[in-house]
C-alpha cells in the first residue's frame, strides 16, 4: 500500500519515499483511530446513571408498620424491595429446606441478620427479568413470579422456574428494633 | 434485470438540462419502467403495502411527538389526557399510530411466508433477503420502544422485562443493564432515550429500505413459479401494470385498517396499560404485543435463562441464515409438495407458538385434562410444555428439516417459462391485466 501511495505523489522518489510516507500514513490512521475511541467514550459513558441517580444512595425505614405475617414493598435506589415480617411458621419453614437441592443453595441463615430472623428484606426484582413477584403465589409458601412462573420459597430462594439467583440481598442494617436503613 | 436499459427520453429544455446535471426525473421514470414479472399475484403486493404503513407511522408519529412529554411524570398524562381527550384529533392520529404498528407487523410477517413460500431468498437474492431480516429486527425494536412511551403498567413492565434479558449475560450482563436503563431499575431516562430511538430507528428503517429496493432491483423480483425472467415477454413495466394492482390492495388493506381504528380501537390494547407505570407492582399477567408473542413464548419455553436469552435471539438469527440453509436449486414451493407441507406445518407451530405466549406458563393446554406429573417445573398437559414442542419444530424446521430436504426431495417439473403455467390455467389466474399489454402499448 506504501508503494501505491508513494507512485500517487507526483515526483515521488521511489527509493526513499516509501518508508516516510508509510510512517505518516499509519500515524495518522493511529491518531485517528485513538481519537475516534475517545470520542466515542464519552458518548456511550453518557448513557450510565447519571450522578443525580446514584446519589439516591440509602434510606430509613420504620418496621413497626409491618405487622407479623405481612410485608411491604417500597423503593430503595427506584428498585422495589420486600421488606417481610415473618411468622415463626415461614421461618421454620425456611431452615427445613436449607439442605433441599436447590439451583442456588443457601441457608436461611445466610440470607437474613443474626437476631432478627424475622425480617426478611430481599431485592423485589425476580432475577429471571425483573418482575415484582406476589406473595402466596407458589407451592413453597413464598413468592411466585407473575411474568415466567418463577417460584420462591419463604427465604426468597428460588425454587423452581426459570430466573437464575435466589431474590438478592443487598446493604442494610438495623439501627434499632424497629428501624432499619437500606443502602 | 440488471441489464435494464433507461428509457427515459428528457423531452423539454429544463429536463435535458437537469438530466445532465442532477438525473432524478430519469431516476424515477426508470423505476416506473422496471421490467417486472407478469406472473406477480397479490402475495406480491406487500411490499407496497409496507411502504404505505411505514409513511403512516412515520407522519402520525411526528405528530404525536408535537404533544407528548418524554419524562416519568408528564408522559402517562400526556398521552390519556393530552392526546386522547384533549388535542384536536389525537384519539384519532394515535389510534393511527397504535394500530398501525400492528398493521405494519400483520404485513411484514404475509411479505416474510411469501418469500419463504416462493423462495425468494435464495440466490442470487441473498443480500435483498438479509436486508429484510435487518428490516424486521429494527422494526421490533421500534415498536417495543413504541409501546414503552404511553407509561403505563404494561409499558413500563415490558420494558423491564425486555431490558433484563441482556442481564443473562455473564459479567457484562449487570453493567449493561445498568447502561440501557441509565439508572437501577427502568426510569425516566430509560424513557426518554427510548423516546430519542424511537424518533430515530423509523428513518434508520426507511434507509434500509432504500437499500432493500436497490438489492431488488439488480437481480429483479422473483416470481410464484421462480423461474427466472428469460424474455421481455415475460415482464410488464412496473407503472401502471403493478402500480395499480398494488394501490388496489393497499385500500383493501386501509379498509381492514380503518374498521379496525373506527370500531376497535382497543382490540391489541392491554387494559392495563391504562393505569400508570408503577415500578413497585407488576400487573399479574404480563403480555407483549400480538406480533413478538411467538418469541415470548420460546424465551418461556427453555428453563435457563441465558439459553432462553439465546433461544430468542436464534429463532430470528436462523431466518438470516436461511439461504444457506435452503440449498435446493428449485426456488417455488409450487414444485417442492413436501418442503410445502413442512412449511405449512412450520407456520402452525409458529401460530401455536403465539398462543403460548398469550397464556400463563402453567396454564393447561386440553381443558378438562390434568396438567400431568411434573417434568422440568411443568406438566405434559402445561403451555410451557406445549411452548416446548412447538420451539422444537421451530429450529428443527430451519436446521435439520430445510437442509435435509433440499437435498434429498423429490421436486415436481419446473416450468420452461413463467409464462406456461398463466397460459395452461387460463382464465384461472388473475391476468386481466396481463392479457396482450405488449400489442397495446
Amino acid at each position: 500500500m506504501a508503494d501505491s501511495l508513494a507512485h500517487a505523489g507526483p515526483g515521488a522518489d521511489e527509493s526513499i519515499e516509501p518508508g516516510r510516507r508509510d510512517f505518516l500514513f499509519l500515524a495518522t490512521g493511529a491518531v485517528g483511530v485513538a481519537g475516534v475511541a475517545a470520542v466515542a467514550w464519552p458518548l456511550i459513558d453518557q448513557l450510565n446513571p447519571a450522578a443525580d441517580t446514584l446519589a439516591l444512595a440509602s434510606i430509613e425505614y420504620d418496621l413497626s408498620k409491618v405487622a407479623l405475617g405481612s410485608e411491604v414493598t417500597i423503593a430503595w435506589r427506584k428498585q422495589p424491595v420486600f421488606i417481610r415480617h415473618r411468622t415463626p411458621d415461614e421461618i421454620a419453614r425456611a431452615r427445613a429446606d436449607d439442605h433441599a437441592p436447590m439451583k442456588d443453595p443457601a441457608t436461611d441463615a445466610s440470607r437474613v441478620k443474626a437476631g432478627h430472623e424475622e425480617w426478611l428484606i430481599v431485592l423485589a426484582s425476580c432475577t429471571h427479568l425483573g418482575c415484582v413477584p406476589t406473595f402466596k403465589g407458589g407451592e413453597y409458601g413464598g413468592w411466585a413470579c407473575p411474568c415466567h412462573g418463577s417460584v420462591y420459597d419463604t427465604s426468597a430462594r428460588i425454587r423452581k422456574g426459570p430466573a437464575p439467583k435466589n431474590l438478592y440481598l443487598f446493604p442494610y442494617t438495623f439501627l434499632d428494633n424497629t428501624k432499619v436503613k437500606l443502602g | 434485470m440488471s441489464e435494464h436499459v433507461s428509457t427515459y427520453e428528457p423531452k423539454t429544455g429544463f429536463t435535458r438540462w437537469l438530466d445532465t446535471r442532477l438525473p432524478i426525473v430519469r431516476f424515477g421514470a426508470d423505476l416506473m419502467s422496471f421490467p417486472t414479472p407478469r406472473n406477480l399475484n397479490y402475495w406480491y403486493t406487500f411490499g407496497g403495502i409496507l411502504a404505505f404503513c411505514l409513511g403512516v407511522q412515520i407522519v402520525t408519529g411526528i405528530i404525536l411527538a408535537m404533544h407528548y412529554d418524554a419524562s416519568g411524570t408528564g408522559a402517562f398524562l400526556s398521552v390519556e389526557r393530552g392526546i386522547m381527550r384533549d388535542v384536536n384529533y389525537g384519539w384519532l392520529i394515535r389510534g393511527l399510530h397504535a394500530n398501525g404498528a400492528s398493521m405494519f407487523f400483520l404485513a411484514v410477517y404475509l411479505h416474510i411466508l411469501r418469500g419463504m413460500y416462493y423462495g425468494s431468498y435464495k440466490a442470487p437474492r441473498e443480500v435483498l433477503w438479509l436486508l429484510g431480516c435487518v428490516i424486521y429486527v429494527l422494526m421490533m425494536a421500534t415498536a417495543f420502544m413504541g409501546y414503552v412511551l404511553p407509561w403505563g403498567q404494561m409499558s413500563f413492565w415490558g420494558a423491564k422485562v425486555i431490558t433484563s434479558l441482556f442481564g443473562a449475560f455473564p459479567i457484562i450482563g449487570g453493567p449493561l443493564t445498568q447502561l440501557l436503563w441509565g439508572g437501577f431499575s427502568v426510569d425516566s431516562p430509560t424513557l426518554n432515550r427510548f423516546f430519542s430511538l424511537h424518533y430515530l430507528l423509523p428513518f434508520v428503517i426507511a434507509a434500509v429500505v432504500a437499500l432493500h429496493v436497490w438489492a431488488l432491483h439488480v437481480p429483479g423480483n422473483n416470481n410464484p413459479t421462480g423461474v427466472n425472467v428469460k424474455s421481455k415477454t415475460d415482464t410488464l413495466p412496473f407503472h401502471p401494470y403493478y402500480t395499480i394492482k398494488d394501490l388496489f390492495a393497499i385500500l383493501v388493506f386501509v379498509i381492514l385498517f380503518a374498521v379496525i381504528v373506527f370500531y376497535i380501537p382497543d382490540a391489541f390494547e392491554k387494559v392495563d396499560n391504562n393505569i400508570e407505570a408503577n415500578p413497585l407492582v407488576t400487573p399479574a399477567h404480563i403480555v407483549p404485543e400480538w406480533y413478538l408473542l411467538p418469541f415470548y413464548a420460546i424465551l418461556r419455553a427453555i428453563p435457563d435463562k441465558l439459553t432462553g436469552v439465546l433461544g430468542l435471539a436464534g429463532a430470528l438469527g436462523v431466518l438470516f441464515a436461511l439461504p444457506w440453509l435452503d440449498t435446493n436449486k428449485v426456488r417455488s414451493m409450487r414444485y417442492r409438495p413436501a418442503a410445502r407441507i413442512f412449511f405449512f406445518v412450520w407456520i402452525f407451530f409458529s401460530l401455536v407458538l403465539g398462543w403460548c405466549g398469550s397464556q400463563e406458563p402453567q396454564g393447561t393446554v386440553i381443558p378438562g385434562l390434568p396438567v400431568g406429573p411434573t417434568i422440568i417445573d411443568y406438566g405434559p398437559n402445561s403451555v410451557t410444555w406445549l411452548s416446548r414442542i412447538a420451539t422444537l419444530y421451530y429450529f428443527a424446521y430451519f436446521l435439520v428439516i430445510t437442509p435435509i430436504l433440499s437435498r434429498t426431495e423429490k421436486t415436481l417439473p419446473v416450468p420452461d417459462s413463467l409464462y406456461t403455467p398463466v397460459l395452461s390455467h387460463g382464465v384461472a389466474m388473475p391476468v386481466g391485466a396481463a392479457a396482450a399489454p405488449e400489442t397495446k402499448g
